[in-house]
């Protein structure tokens, strides 16, 4: 049962939420609760087609239709220099189709009645005339020489988007050409969506009398959201309030801008009164931006007796029709180059081209770090395909290969200075608390049996946190984060930060590190963010950032506080500053037993009785440039059972252990390793969005694309082991999404292991059953 | 058309196009916005509403179906400024990170333990398996049912305490 929220010392304590009594109660206010007065509803007509050239568009019945106020195709806009946008990743993106689409549910018209149902009817009668042209669906089809060329708008009449790489090219060769054993296995991270439950939107409002736009969006990063518009609009910043309210999940999802938003804010603009955009499920996941779907090889070069040499990674990652990764500038494959993992390489080499073809654009950070899930998942698949080559169980070669604790902090041969942890301690409290040994007989017994059982092992290191500013940036906005803390007379405190939560729980863990810092209860401190007009300037919530950045701000911001009410503390005390001390709820005198005085006793000094000479008041900003980024870890553990007639994987059980540093509240920890260990579990056995080979997206609803329901969810097993970050203020290192990060690899080495009597390597994700139903039967196994 | 329907016991008349779904007129009729839309396709519950003591998402219901029908949604989960058990049994057990399937988790609940008021584990991932949670892997829903059950039937076992007590006293 978790504590009230009037605990004193909250840090490490699991506190209530603050944010559920009003979730609870149905009281939230999400974007499509937003109702005002006057306020238009604006529905967006679609591509058919996933590579058309456009001849003619119609709108004249359209605009006839009863209730409708503007009909908007691309032309319109190209004429305000708006039919195209920015992308977060440097390129460039439509906003309504002018030529030709790219990918089927491309956006073509848009058009605003007084009615959603009104603006629905309307778009049915827009007629465009396409003429269809050759999709290219296949990333590898794509960069063959006689591939149409996609993108007409672009200098380079190539396909290719781009050549990344990472680590050393000669010295990683030099390894292989000598190497006693070299696996290599190509795996494939197939085409996901976050998909979050409230699906994207905005209310764009613009008044005409102040010249201000204010933009209600379900945002992870309003504040990079307004600046966009800035640049996009040449609206000036300053006019634009951008509110992100309650966020019903993000996922990545919601840190780019999308075309509908344009859209509503031009209307808006047009009209002079609010426009309401909201998508449908079938908009979300075939329009806004995926995640993943990377064609990854991967080769690993070992010696006999199990001590991995070099890693060599190719990929070719598919964009989609516009590079839309929300990556920062410099790392177009976001940080992939984390594909070393938790493994002490003597080298390695990574190489990623970027590819266009006819399909949405992306590809976001689905739970994870910029490009880390796929990083993660592919060098846990493969160490345990070398494994199995070397005949050694999977637990053994980690753990001769884990970066030792001692070699904390630990440049990686891709350049990332790990800042600390302790692999060994971790996977062996896994392999205790799961009883590996006895699993492994079990298996031995149930193999002589003839029955399929697996252990999946994944011992994952994720790298969160950007900044630092030096080397991270969002359309050349360093990537610091930040916080204000106002202490008001009556010791109670407002607190604003740069990022926006979507359900992690920042306005109690933020509550309770600025607590902690000043010597009150979480229930003293009303945390907000998503405002655009009154929170610090910060980068948003993606990327376990949140707590890297903007948490370490708060904790140093309290800090900066507390240093001025140490001083007003002296003056109450009548002592000098340095015979002041504090306990950590109160200031009290040094050899002056029973003078003290708490924070709320300074709070009212600040504001009626400071000390001569000194400013009144007491708040303070802080701007928090972190000097590295955190690399929470884990050791994850699967157990599965499956079932021969019908090729259904039973998971038995999952151990999540988890290294994510100091915790603040371990009740919300423990609740967002469930939730990404079942976004884990739905990409391993669920999830893909397919396209045939005329660009149809097979799976545009939850019909299709499948999310896990209860019944389907596996349950949960968790524990810590805490290694502190030793650059972050309270020691903490973000970990909201390696669950997802760590999970999908110990699944699929789950099903591997109990199907690698039969000679299986790997099977790609989504495992559908289907799929160990024809492994089984290719080999003779019959229930 | 014209309806008249009882939502959280107030009584309402209106005037719908046939074609709009309970949903919508919850929300931007009566301005009730607690139930959530999330999929438009019946497959996530977000919008589950009771319509006559009976789950349904009311996103597949038109609001012409509840003419003459009382209707139930998380607004009305509150009595007297009390906290229903499951609601406070949501917020004891961390059963929700970004609050929007928790109206549509909350009213299945409701009527899970109203057919079932002491369901086994199995019974709630079953009972709840038309909801779709994106944030929390279910477990602590699951725990929050369990809890407002025992609390909800250790109440009932003291309201009828209460009652055999007044009728002693009346014999």
């Amino acid at each position: 049962m978790a504590l009230p929220q009037t605990e004193l010392r909250p840090m490490g304590k699991s506190i209530l939420r603050k944010e559920d009594p009003r979730l609870i109660r149905g009281k939230g206010r999400y974007v499509d609760d937003i109702m005002l007065p006057n306020m238009l509803y604006l529905c967006i007509l679609r591509s058919p087609y996933a590579h058309a050239r456009i001849r003619r568009i119609d709108t004249s019945a359209a605009q006839a239709a009863p209730g409708v106020k503007l009909v908007m195709t691309g032309e319109d806009l190209a004429k305000m220099n708006l039919a195209w946008m920015p992308t977060l990743a440097g390129d460039q993106q439509m906003v309504l189709a002018t030529g030709k689409v790219l990918f089927q549910y491309q956006e073509v018209a848009a058009v605003v009645a007084e009615t959603r149902a009104q603006a629905e009817d309307a778009i049915q009668l827009i007629e465009v005339d396409y003429e269809p042209l050759p999709a290219v669906v296949d990333p590898f089809k794509a960069l063959e020489p006689d591939a149409p060329i996609l993108r007409e708008d672009k200098e380079k009449k190539s396909n290719h988007i781009w050549h990344w790489e990472a680590g050393d090219r000669e010295e990683t060769e030099a390894i292989f050409r000598d190497a006693p054993v070299v696996v290599k296995q190509d795996v494939r991270f197939q085409r996901v969506h976050p998909s979050p439950l409230e699906p994207c939107g905005c209310v764009a409002d613009y008044n005409s009398a102040t010249g201000r736009l204010t933009f209600y969006v379900t945002s992870q990063a309003p504040h990079v959201h307004r600046t966009a518009i800035a640049m996009v609009t040449g609206f000036p910043e300053h006019q634009i309030h951008v509110i992100s309210p309650d966020v019903g999940g993000g996922f990545g999802n919601k840190v780019p801008i999308y075309p509908g938003y344009v859209c509503a804010i031009v209307a808006s603009m047009k009209l002079g009164v609010p426009v309401k955009w909201i998508e449908t499920r079938t908009e979300n996941i075939a329009s806004t931006h995926f995640a993943r779907d990377y064609h990854m090889t991967a080769e690993i070069a070992a010696t006999e007796d199990g001590k991995m040499l070099a890693l060599r990674v190719k990929t070719i990652a598919d964009h989609g029709a516009f590079d839309a990764t929300a990556n920062p500038t410099k790392y177009p494959a976001g940080l992939f180059s984390i594909v070393t993992g938790s493994y002490d390489f003597k080298a390695a080499f990574v190489e990623v081209d970027g590819v266009h073809t006819n399909k949405p654009p992306g590809g976001v950070a689905y739970r994870c770090s910029f490009r880390v899930t796929e990083a993660s998942y592919l060098i846990e698949r493969v160490v345990d395909i070398l494994a199995r080559r070397l005949q050694m169980d999977p637990a053994e070669l980690r753990l001769r290969n884990f970066i030792r604790k001692e070699q904390f902090p630990y440049r990686c041969p891709t350049g990332w200075v790990y800042d600390s942890g302790d692999y060994e301690k971790t996977l062996k409290l896994a392999l205790e608390r799961i009883g590996y040994d006895e699993l492994r007989k079990e298996q031995a017994e149930k193999r002589a049996r003839g029955e399929f059982m697996g252990i999946g092992i994944s011992t994952f290191t994720e790298i969160v946190g950007a900044g630092p500013a030096h080397s991270f940036d969002i359309l050349g906005i360093k990537m610091f984060d930040s916080a204000e803390i106002r202490v008001h007379p009556t010791g109670k405190v407002i607190a604003r930060l740069g990022v926006r939560h979507q359900g992690q729980g920042h306005e109690t863990t933020f509550a309770q590190i600025i607590a902690e810092e000043l010597g009150l209860s979480a229930d003293d401190v009303l945390i907000e963010e998503g405002d655009t007009d009154t929170a610090p300037y910060g980068l948003g919530t993606y990327g376990s950032r949140s707590t890297p950045t903007a948490g370490a701000a708060a904790a140093l911001c309290g800090r900066r506080i507390r240093e001025k009410a140490r001083k007003i503390a002296a003056h109450l005390l009548e002592v000098g500053e340095d015979d002041v001390v504090w306990d950590g709820t109160s200031f009290s005198a040094k050899g002056l037993p029973g003078r003290s005085v708490t924070m709320k006793d300074v709070a009212l000094a600040a504001y009626t009785n400071v000390p001569e000479g000194m400013e009144p008041g007491l708040e303070a900003t802080y701007y928090y440039n972190p000097p590295n980024l955190t690399f929470p870890n884990g050791a994850y553990i699967a157990v599965v059972d499956i079932d021969k007639g019908t090729g259904a994987v039973k998971v038995r059980r999952f151990l999540a252990v988890d290294d994510c540093g100091n915790v603040i509240n371990p009740m919300i920890v423990e609740g967002q390793v469930h939730g990404g260990l079942t976004e884990g579990f739905a990409i391993a056995f669920m999830q893909d969005i397919p396209y045939d080979a005329d660009g149809n997206c097979l799976a545009p609803n939850w019909m299709d694309y499948l999310v896990p329901t209860s019944l389907d969810t596996p349950k949960w097993e968790t524990d810590r082991t805490v290694t502190p970050s030793p650059h972050h203020p309270i020691g903490a290192k973000g970990v909201g999404e390696s669950p997802n990060v760590g999970s999908p690899a110990a699944f699929v080495n789950a099903v591997v292991d109990a199907l690698s009597p039969l000679g299986v390597e790997h099977i790609d994700m989504p495992i559908y059953p289907w799929k160990v139903w024809s492994i089984l039967r290719e080999h003779g196994i019959e229930e | 058309m014209k309806i008249r329907v009882k939502v959280n016991g107030t009584l309402y008349e209106a005037d719908v196009e046939p074609r709009t779904l309970l949903a919508y007129f919850l929300r931007e009729e009566l301005k009730l916005t607690g139930t959530h839309i999330g999929c438009d396709t019946t497959s996530c519950g977000a919008c589950t509403v009771l319509l006559d003591g009976k789950a349904v998402k009311s996103c597949t219901v038109l609001a012409v179906q509840a003419d003459g029908c009382e209707v139930l949604t998380v607004e009305g989960l509150e009595k007297d400024g009390e906290l229903h058990p499951l609601q406070s049994a949501f917020w004891e057990e961390h059963a929700l990170h970004c609050g929007y399937c928790t109206p549509g988790m909350l009213m299945a609940s409701y009527a899970l333990l109203q057919d079932n008021p002491m369901p086994t584990e199995e019974e709630i991932r079953e009972g709840l398996s038309g909801n779709v949670c994106r944030c929390t892997g279910y477990m602590n829903i699951v725990k929050a049912v369990q809890s407002a059950a025992r609390k909800m039937a250790g109440e009932t076992g003291k309201a009828m305490g209460e009652v055999a007590t007044s009728g002693t006293a009346a014999d």
